[in-house]
């Protein structure tokens, strides 16, 4: 089972190891990733806040790539990415005048018909039916699923898993073993770009987030999105100043944790990879 | 030769200040078959009547254009003036001068010259008129209203006291609907089951009401003044002619632990019961789903019990027809619950509840009789945050109306806590506050400023349990959209009002409208707020949309007024605006060829099969289609439909139209 596979700019840095334990997960399933060829940079927050032309064009040339290289579906792991190229498809498909414009600006002809999926809804698609048999190593942990912002929204558009209350990754984690908890902050903002310029607020957002799954007893929180990753994980430093405690539970993709549950080595996951250490037992 | 009287209104200036009204008169004059043309101020007036009259009388005027404004605001005025000068009124036609050329147009010759076609061709039509015949009806003087909530009460006992028979059917054990269960009422706080269970016990005892309970509308045939209507009488399994409602049976019934529906799942009952102490009638039901007589076969405790043996077990539910003249819907409406909010932890944290749970928790009625007792410990709640606008007025949630009554009861809700917890604190969070009402403004001012309600204007985000508290996070946008965060007892949930269960399935069987949201459709949003377009149907209350007391009390009672002045008719005038299937000399007696795909789409269900039959040997030489006109409606659906063209509508037949549509054409 071939699938298209766009990975996106955080994959390739800071979060490598999501691409990784991605593509070290498919094999299991008989699954082969195939990246988009010539893909370019969706844009992210930067391209829509200044230019909605361009916000547009850079995921179209990426989708109409898709296409040209034959791709009915592709998988996009990142939620940002994923959140653009739906938007994009969406708004093209509304607005008839749009599309004919930012495909004359791309210079490339695009029909909008490659289906776009994101890290869970490529797991429910082509994983779990098998999941439970290929299970070797059950994830036996009290874990706090977290799904920030874009990975469900907008809803109008993804229509995916219930926007205020997602369960989708409860659910998954429960397959492969784990206990996940009832909590308030699944879809909190952990403070995403400002990241850079305003570390302090993120310390403050995603020490919430981070503390509030600590008090609760997880012994870690999976994730399904680099931005979500890189500040509740490279940022516990200063999450720890802000609380003022030791936190050390650890920041895993979701991918990581299947990846363990079904036996996959956990350096080819990228686990060594974190800031806050992983430990298995 | 025909003799056309064209008669151009000014209306004011609202015609005549961009159409040159004169030369359309003058113009309409000069056309062939137009005896007399003339415009004037204003045609609807008494003098413009009367000039009316005199030019039918003096010009022997056998038809009439009137150029004014729409159809829908003088037909059946002009209409009138020409029967009274002894013209048929459907030899009057109006030609629509307002409406579709002066206000939507520019003043100019363009203008002047559609105003001249519009004419034109109402003249051509008018020439092809024929005289009609309103429609005579017989009715039946009785009246049907569905739901037993306090619109379906006031609306019968309306209906009841003009001297007209009413039967009332509810679904439940008990007559009393929501406005039972509530505690006290806005904006006077006076006691919801004070002022409604008199009435309750009225509907019982009136001598022109017969009231089943237990009972839905199974099917509706027939049209205005002769519904025939057949009830599911569903089995009570108790013999109410020797149950006297002593109770010991609901007592000894081991199965105790069933959420009750009236205390909105907040307490329990037991399988035979009564809903509540004042329920009208008194007398209990089983429920066949929880009983363990009928899910295990055994048990029958209920049974050794009664002192009067009126428990009879295993009698199926019944089924009666009744003969209607009119039916009302007062069907009522539901609150949304369930996990409708994930987001608000309703249904994962029972401290989290509706407002209707919250009437329960503050009625005398409630086992603390009325003391505020949050449901997870039985602790007083020293906290309360109320939640305004859930799922109202949220297009994402599928719900964009605004459900009307939150804001007036959640400012009771606060208010009453603070009467009967001192001390406590109560915060409602809101989008905007919608108290428009008698007193109703001034009610939730009281609430602020006298009961020091804490109201914070801004959306809740998510309301989540830490260590027994419940975190409420929102946003107070009147202080710099400052996040707030609460730490509350208990949190009630303002959830939207929404069509009650099953309201689009009875509007199906009645041949309703209803709106998107399973909301009955009225007819006219302002003019005919309690009818439906089904002649003879009529609604009130919250099925229509969420409303409060007062409102479904009036409504209730309009729509008591449009049954008796219907029942109080010997026979109904329709107009005769009907469609009619062609009949023509033998051997072809009619060019409908019988396939009846008129049946099939017509909404009304009017079509009828008429057997043409030999009348030496009653032989059927061939099968018709008829159209019963006390059902047709005039839409002109089944003329559309039918292939071999033999279905016209009076007043409309295929040959007036071409011809008005030729003369638009042609000029």
């Amino acid at each position: 089972m071939k699938l298209g596979f766009y990975p996106g700019c955080s994959l390739q840095g800071t979060s490598r190891e999501y691409n990784e334990s991605v593509k070290a997960l498919a094999p299991f399933f008989d699954i082969e990733l195939i990246d988009i060829e010539d893909w370019n940079c969706c844009g992210a927050t930067a391209a829509h806040s200044v230019n909605k032309d361009l916000s547009l064009a850079l995921p179209t040339r990426i989708l109409a790539l898709a296409e040209k290289q034959g791709m009915k579906e592709i998988v996009v792991p990142c939620a940002s990415c994923f959140n653009r190229l739906s938007v994009t498809q969406y708004e093209l498909a509304e607005d008839k005048e749009l599309k004919k414009k930012i495909t004359d600006t791309i210079d490339m002809p695009y029909e909008g018909t490659v289906k776009i999926l994101n890290v869970v809804q490529f797991i429910d698609q082509y994983i779990k039916d098998k999941l439970t048999e290929k299970i070797v190593k059950p994830f036996n942990y009290k874990v706090a699923c977290y799904y920030g912002c874009l990975l469900v929204r907008p809803h109008k558009i993804l229509k995916f898993d219930r926007v205020e209350d997602p369960t989708s990754m409860d659910e998954l984690m429960k397959m492969i073993g784990s206990t996940p908890i009832e909590w308030g902050f699944k879809t909190e903002c952990c403070g995403a770009g400002l990241s850079v310029s305003r570390t302090d607020l993120v310390a403050k957002l995603s020490g919430n987030i981070v503390k509030d799954a600590a008090d609760r007893g997880a012994e870690s929180i999976i994730v399904a999105c680099p931005m979500c990753h890189s500040n509740l994980d490279m940022r516990r430093p200063e999450i720890n100043k802000y609380l003022k405690e030791d936190v050390t539970v650890p920041v895993i993709y979701l991918t990581q944790a299947i990846g363990l549950a079904v036996g996959a080595d956990p350096s080819k996951l990228g686990l060594q990879r974190h800031f806050v250490k992983v430990t298995t037992l | 030769m025909s003799r056309i009287g064209v008669f151009i209104c000014h209306c004011g200036e609202n015609i005549s200040a961009t159409v040159d009204c004169e030369r359309v008169a003058q113009e309409a004059g000069r056309l062939e078959g137009v005896e007399f043309a003339t415009d004037y101020k204003y045609m609807c007036s008494d003098p413009g009547q009367t000039l009316i009259k005199n030019a039918i009388k003096e010009h022997h005027l056998d038809g009439v254009v009137v150029g004014s404004c729409s159809p829908r605001m003088h037909e059946a005025t002009f209409r009138k003036t020409c029967a009274e000068a002894g013209l048929n009124p459907y030899m009057c036609e109006i030609a629509n001068l307002r409406e579709h050329v002066s206000w939507v147009h520019e003043k100019g010759e363009a203008t002047t010259r559609k105003a001249i076609q519009i004419v034109t061709g109402l003249i051509s039509k008018v020439q092809r008129n024929k005289p009609l015949n309103t429609i005579k009806v017989p009715v039946t003087k009785c009246a049907l209203v569905i739901g037993g909530g306090i619109a379906g009460i006031q609306t019968a006992l309306d209906i009841a006291n003009c001297g007209q028979k009413v039967i009332m059917i509810e679904k439940s054990p008990s007559i009393g609907g929501h406005m039972s269960q509530l505690s006290e009422t806005f904006p006077t706080l006076d006691c919801s089951q004070c002022i409604l269970t008199p009435r309750m016990v009225e509907v019982a005892q009136h001598p022109n009401i017969t009231l089943y309970t237990y009972a839905e509308l199974d099917k509706l045939e027939g049209f205005v003044g002769n519904f025939k209507a057949t009830i599911r009488l569903k089995a009570k399994s108790i013999d109410y002619s020797k149950c006297t409602g002593c109770g010991l049976c609901t007592t000894k019934c081991p199965n105790k632990k069933i959420p009750s529906e009236f205390n909105e799942g907040l307490g329990m009952r037991t399988a035979i019961y009564v809903p509540f102490p004042q329920a009208v009638p008194n007398k209990p039901v089983i429920d066949k789903e929880h009983c363990l007589y009928y899910q295990k076969g055994k048990c029958k405790i209920c049974s050794k019990s009664c002192p009067t043996g009126a428990i009879e077990y295993d009698k199926p539910d019944e089924f009666m027809t009744i003969e209607v003249g009119a039916v009302v819907v007062t069907t009522g409406f539901n609150v949304l619950k369930t996990d409708f909010f994930p987001e608000y932890g309703y249904g994962k944290y029972k401290d989290v509840i509706t407002g209707l749970q919250f009437e329960r928790l503050a009625s005398a009625s409630w086992p603390t009789l009325g003391e505020i007792r949050r449901p997870s410990d039985g602790k007083i709640p020293q906290k309360v945050v109320f939640i305004a606008c859930c799922g109202s007025r949220d297009p994402a949630k599928g719900i964009p109306y605004c459900s009307k009554i939150c804001c007036m009861y959640t400012a009771k809700h606060a208010m009453l806590y603070q009467h009967k917890v001192h001390g406590g604190d109560s915060t409602v969070f809101y989008m905007d506050i919608r108290a428009g009402g008698k007193n109703y403004e001034e009610f939730v001012r009281r609430a602020i400023e006298e009961d020091h309600v804490n109201y914070v204007r801004g959306r809740v985000a998510r309301v989540y349990e830490k260590d027994g508290k419940l975190i409420v996070k929102g946003v107070d946008t009147l202080l710099g959209a400052e996040p707030v965060e609460i730490e509350a007892d208990m949190v009630v949930l303002a959830t939207a009002g929404v069509a009650s269960k099953g309201a689009e399935e009875l509007a199906q069987k009645m041949h309703i409208s209803y709106d998107p949201y399973h909301f009955f459709a009225e007819a006219h949003p302002k003019l005919k707020p309690v009818e439906t377009n089904t002649a003879g149907i009529f609604l009130a209350g919250a099925c229509q949309a969420p409303k409060d007391i007062p409102e479904t009390v009036a409504a209730a009672s309009g729509a008591a007024v449009k049954v008796v002045s219907l029942l109080s008719q010997e026979n109904l005038v329709r107009e005769p605006i009907v469609a009619v299937v062609n009949r023509c000399a033998p051997p072809l007696f009619s060019t409908c060829v019988g396939c009846f795909m008129c049946e099939t789409i017509c909404p009304y269900h009017a079509i009828e099969h008429e057997e043409i039959k030999d009348r030496k040997t009653g032989a059927v030489i061939k099968t018709i289609a008829k159209i019963n006109p006390g059902l047709c409606q005039g839409c002109g659906t089944c003329v559309s439909f039918c292939r071999s063209k033999s279905i016209d509508l009076e007043g409309y037949t295929n040959e007036e139209m071409y011809t008005e549509v030729m003369a638009l054409l042609n000029h």
